[in-house]
């Protein structure tokens, strides 16, 4: 019985097709936006985990400097001294290494190619503080390091450019005058979370970077790793007493180097994308209860306009009740069918979305699932009133009614 | 004499002071004034009298589409007056037929769907409700426009959809509210022989307001209601000799 109810429903709607688009374009709207905008969150969010995840957990990035958004007037702030490094890695307990990191532009060649890139001089304790495997070679020996050999690691995007997929070990590139060997290569890492290609780079050790191309002893950059049993904020905090007293920072005084929690980032961007997830999730309602009202309004339009079947029907014996399911079931369908478009074109500008981000393509069985159930909750909702109007209509009456 | 003929059987139908009030207070309209009728199984009753007279009321309570305000109404010896919506719904459903002056066929449905709804809330499967609303169709000679919707079909045809709808569940009583009103005298002519028919065949059980003469003249029995009361009860012996 309920199966017929249900064919006789889904052909009543289709008796009026765009009527019943019309009524179910809030539903539609509603269930597109909420399954949209929680699908996109969870992969906004997903993809910010992972590339702050390949950047490593437990590290902290010291700085010169007042840090994000502050600063500005007044002298620029000394660099890090070698020393410094020295210190944090042997008197703070919990820290497991720390990876000096000296940068500089140029532009390498190798035979007919060349490339613009970034050099950044650094000490093997940089691949100890976080996770970036070499596909081949090698790191840098301590001779290396200590002498500041010119040998090089190089990303994938300058081996793609370089290279060209020929072999890069033991390859002689030459970076603004000066000869390299390259003894490594790394695996590609990606885009980092907020733009820049992470794998366009020559790591070469700290010393050689120094010497042949900035021509001073500063570290602009120290990443700090930090022992899992050990408490990231409580390091962070004794990081910041030592270099207080190392550069001479006293009482109230503001600090001039900034630490950076990694797992900040996320944290941050994760809790505005819930925001932004939530605001709009909350707009998506509004219109999912103004499409259910449209619903409710065409119904009570659709038991006026069939007075007579409702009238025949009772005559031929049809209990309350089963007049109340027959239009009850047609609000769910109708409601449902507005679910089903709503689900079906929230894929699509996803899709579309997803594509334009650079987002990963998702699809979330729950949120979809739950899309759905609320919008058959709505047909239950806000049919029953027209459903009870149906099935409390008189009998006699209705069969008058022109 | 034919088998159904009205004899000493227990009435299917049983009316006893029966009044139908409507409004209250001074604006209290009495629509019937104590009504006793008795029509016995198997009889072809017409229902005759002028606008206002009672008759509709008392078809409406006959069709336990409505309750008397006081009284009682005694159906195959069972009170229908005591009875709630539903209950009067299911009896609806088992024991009465309809067919009305505006036929009240569903629009944009087939022939066949509007005979099969009663089945439908009788909950028949599919298999059984197609045979006997084929055969319903049969009876009243329109099994070859079972894919017809109402728009595609005449007055007449109309009202013998309907009337094969009224029919298909087998019911005891058929209420026929000015069937004819709405045809010419030829298809009159042709409802009126095929409702003696299944009153004569099918030993259904007929009640028929009509305000014609000429239609009432197959009925066996002609009740003449006038300001709410029955005024007077007509056996036409010849008619049912001339059906039988």
């Amino acid at each position: 019985m309920l199966g017929t109810t249900f064919l006789l429903a889904i052909r009543s709607i289709a008796r009026h097709k765009l009527r019943s688009f019309l009524t179910t374009l809030g539903i539609i709207i509603g269930v597109a936006a909420v399954v949209t905008m929680v699908t996109l969150g969870q992969a906004t969010t997903a993809a910010v985990q992972k590339s702050i995840s390949s950047l490593g957990t437990n590290i902290l990035q010291v700085r010169p400097g007042q840090g994000f958004g502050r600063g500005g007037g007044g002298p620029q702030p000394p660099n890090f001294k070698p020393e410094d490094v020295d210190a944090i890695a042997h008197q703070i307990a919990g820290v497991t290494a720390v990876a000096p990191q000296a940068q500089s532009s140029t532009t390498a060649i190798y035979e007919g190619a060349n490339w613009s890139t970034t050099i950044n001089g650094t000490t093997r304790a940089y691949f100890e503080v976080q996770p970036w495997p070499l596909t081949s070679g090698r790191t840098f020996t301590e001779a290396e390091e200590q002498a500041g050999k010119a040998v090089c690691i190089v990303g994938s995007t300058v081996a793609k450019n370089l290279f060209n997929g020929g072999e890069a070990i033991g390859a002689r590139i030459r970076l603004s005058g000066i000869s390299c060997d390259v003894i490594g290569t790394l695996s590609t890492r990606g885009q980092a979370g907020f733009g820049g290609d992470q794998d366009d780079v020559v790591i070469m050790p700290i010393k050689t970077v120094q010497r042949r191309f900035t021509g001073n002893r500063d570290i602009r950059l120290m990443l700090v790793g930090v022992d899992d049993a050990y408490s990231t904020a409580a390091v962070q905090a004794s990081i910041e007493d030592l270099l207080r007293e190392r550069r001479n920072i006293n009482g109230s005084k503001q600090d001039d180097f900034n630490i950076f929690d990694t797992a900040q980032i996320s944290n941050t961007l994760t809790a505005t994308t819930n925001l932004l997830t939530q605001i709009v999730t909350a707009v998506a309602a509004i219109s999912l209860i103004v499409g259910g009202i449209g619903i409710m309004n065409i119904m009570l339009v659709s038991v006026t306009e069939r007075t007579r079947e409702i009238g025949i029907r009772l005559a031929i014996g049809a209990v309350a009740r089963e007049v109340l399911t027959q239009f009850l079931v047609e609000a769910v369908a109708l409601s449902m069918l507005g679910g089903v478009i709503g689900l079906l074109l929230a894929q699509v500008v996803v899709g579309i979305l997803s594509a334009l981000g650079g987002l990963p393509f998702l699809f979330v069985p729950e949120i979809n699932l739950i899309a759905f159930a609320i919008s058959a909750l709505i047909g239950v909702v806000f049919g029953y009133f027209p459903a009870r109007r149906a099935a409390a209509l008189n009998p006699i009456d209705a069969l008058r009614h022109e | 004499m034919p088998s159904n003929a009205p004899g000493q059987a227990a009435p299917i139908i049983s009316l006893r002071g029966v009044t139908k009030i409507y409004g209250e207070g001074a604006t209290a309209f009495k629509a019937l004034k104590g009504i006793d009728l008795d029509i016995a199984p198997g009889d072809f009753v017409a229902v005759m009298g002028a606008s206002g007279s009672g008759k509709s009321t008392t078809m409406n309570i006959l069709g336990c589409l409505d309750v008397p305000s006081s009284g009682t109404f005694l159906f195959r010896g069972h009170h229908v007056e005591t009875l709630d919506r539903d209950q009067r719904a299911l009896l609806r459903r088992k024991y009465l037929g309809f067919v009305f002056q505006g036929f009240n066929l569903l629009a944009r449905t087939s022939a066949l769907e509007n005979v099969e709804l009663p089945l439908l809330y009788r909950g028949d499967a599919k298999k059984e409700r197609h045979e006997a609303a084929m055969a319903a169709l049969e009876k009243v000679g329109l099994d070859k426009w079972w894919d017809h919707t109402p728009a595609e079909l005449s007055g007449g045809q109309q009202q013998r959809v309907a009337i094969a709808r009224a029919i298909v569940t087998s019911p005891d009583v058929l209420l026929a509210d000015e069937p004819t009103g709405n045809l010419d005298s030829e298809r009159s002519v042709e409802i009126m022989e095929l409702l003696s028919g299944l009153n004569r065949d099918s030993n259904i059980t007929v009640l028929m307001v009509t305000h014609e003469p000429e239609m009432a003249a197959f009925a066996r029995t002609i009740v003449h209601f006038k300001d709410g009361l029955v005024e007077r009860i007509e056996a036409q012996h010849h008619q049912g000799e001339r059906v039988a």
